[in-house]
């Protein structure tokens, strides 16, 4: 049992890096991966979003959305299933919402340090995308934890060695017109082919 | 007013693509090219997605209160991705079923809420909808770019017909591998936008637009 969720943890960390083998949450990657501190901000405000959203939208899933789950209520032919995007990502803004209130009011250090990003987060692609994906591959609730803590944390790592790059590649002399987004995206892709290494791996 | 809408209509294409220059959509822009056939369902869907959007948003553009904006919006775009999601089980199973979340990540594609924000918060629907008309093409000709490129050289073919006959069919093409996997789409969009900026030296950015917001000093601007 522990040995199926610690593959599961290392397939969403490495193998299928939710940034370098999706391409999810790109904007965000390429846009705050300038510094190391920020990308470390950011890096765990997915996490903890991603640990909280991807569980709860599995409830609601299960307990609603899926084929024939709403027999509890006395109503099995009923499919909610068209709903699912609506659910998802209403979960998900709501959900940004609240942890942004409930830190500003219990830890003003945390909230000084992630606080930016939380807005940024909620039309974050990696997060509808884990959300996705969890509904796509039917993951238990126990299964969704890991995977949505395993997503966020191979998120953070892709982003913060991303901006340790980017500050290196200042120094850089790249020619004009393939500065900035260009060389970046460039970076971006010889990460991901190191990341493909990790792909050989048979869990 | 036919030239200003048709400047609105055009001027996402090259000289303000929302890929190359203001660095949004790029989720999935990635993950579908693969295939030409789903990179252009894909661009259809956005298409009609951003039009669609940009035009309801813009109706009700002065009857919203600023601080809800944003979840109103959300909810309108993700009721439109719903019905193009549902058209496409309908009459395109097949590469709805390739296409797997990509679909449902229309919703959070940046191009969408960004021309909502941007665009449709201030026009009135007419130019709105050729707004999002144009940005979703801008959208589709990278995505049929780089899908072409990856098509043909990674399995030979445009369109599902071969064009290079592959060794392995008794041909002489030895089809590039790597076009398939995730590194060449990172590749062939860097390269696109060198290429572009190449020709159009006063596209090179100052800052990302997301990112100046981050830096010190601009944080309230995010609420």
């Amino acid at each position: 049992m522990l040995e199926h969720y610690l593959s599961l943890a290392t397939k969403a960390v490495f193998v299928e890096n939710i940034a370098l083998a999706f391409f999810l949450g790109m904007c965000s990657f390429l846009a705050v991966s300038k510094k190391v501190t920020t990308a470390i901000g950011l890096g765990a405000a997915v996490i903890f979003v991603l640990g909280i959203t991807v569980p709860l939208n599995q409830i609601l899933f299960s307990a609603f959305l899926k084929e024939g789950s709403l027999g509890w209520l006395g109503f099995p032919d009923i499919n909610l299933g068209f709903l699912t995007y609506l659910t998802l990502i209403g979960t998900i803004a709501a959900v940004v919402q609240i942890v942004e209130m409930v830190i500003d009011r219990f830890s003003p250090e945390l909230y000084n340090a992630l606080g930016v990003f939380l807005p940024l987060i909620a039309v974050n692609c990696a997060i509808l995308g884990a959300a996705l994906f969890m509904v796509n591959r039917e993951y238990t609730l126990g299964e969704a934890t890991v995977f949505g803590l395993g997503s966020g944390v191979g998120w953070a790592i892709a982003i913060v060695a991303l901006a340790a790059i980017r500050e290196k590649l200042r120094y850089s002399n790249v020619p004009e017109p393939l500065r900035g987004l260009g060389i970046t995206f460039i970076v971006v892709g010889l990460m991901s082919l190191g990341f493909m290494a990790f792909s050989g791996i048979s869990l | 007013m036919a030239s200003s809408n048709r400047e609105i209509l055009l001027d996402p294409l090259i000289n303000n693509n929302p890929i190359a220059l203001q660095v949004l959509g790029l989720c999935s822009a990635l993950a579908v090219t693969t295939k030409m056939s789903t990179a252009f369902v894909m661009s259809l869907a956005v298409i009609a997605v951003t039009a669609l959007s940009n035009t309801a948003i813009s109706l009700i553009r002065n009857l919203v209160p600023p601080s809800i904006r944003i979840i109103v919006q959300l909810t309108i775009i993700a009721s439109l991705v719903i019905i193009t999601d549902q058209v496409l089980q309908a009459f395109v199973f097949d590469i709805s079923k390739q296409l797997t979340v990509f679909v449902g990540l229309i919703i959070t594609n940046c191009i969408i809420m960004g021309r909502a924000e941007a665009f449709a918060m201030q026009n009135p629907p007419g130019p709105s909808f050729i707004d999002g008309v144009g940005n979703g093409l801008g959208y589709g000709l990278v995505l049929m770019a780089v899908a072409f490129i990856r098509e043909l050289f990674g399995s030979g073919k445009v369109f599902g017909l071969t064009v290079l006959p592959l060794v392995t069919e008794g041909g002489w093409y030895q089809p590039n591998g790597l076009m398939l996997l995730a590194p060449a789409a990172f590749f062939l969009i860097g390269c696109f936008i060198w290429a572009v900026r190449s020709w159009k030296p006063e596209q090179v950015e100052e800052d990302f637009h997301v990112g100046a917001l981050l830096e010190p000093g601009h944080e309230g601007s995010l609420r």
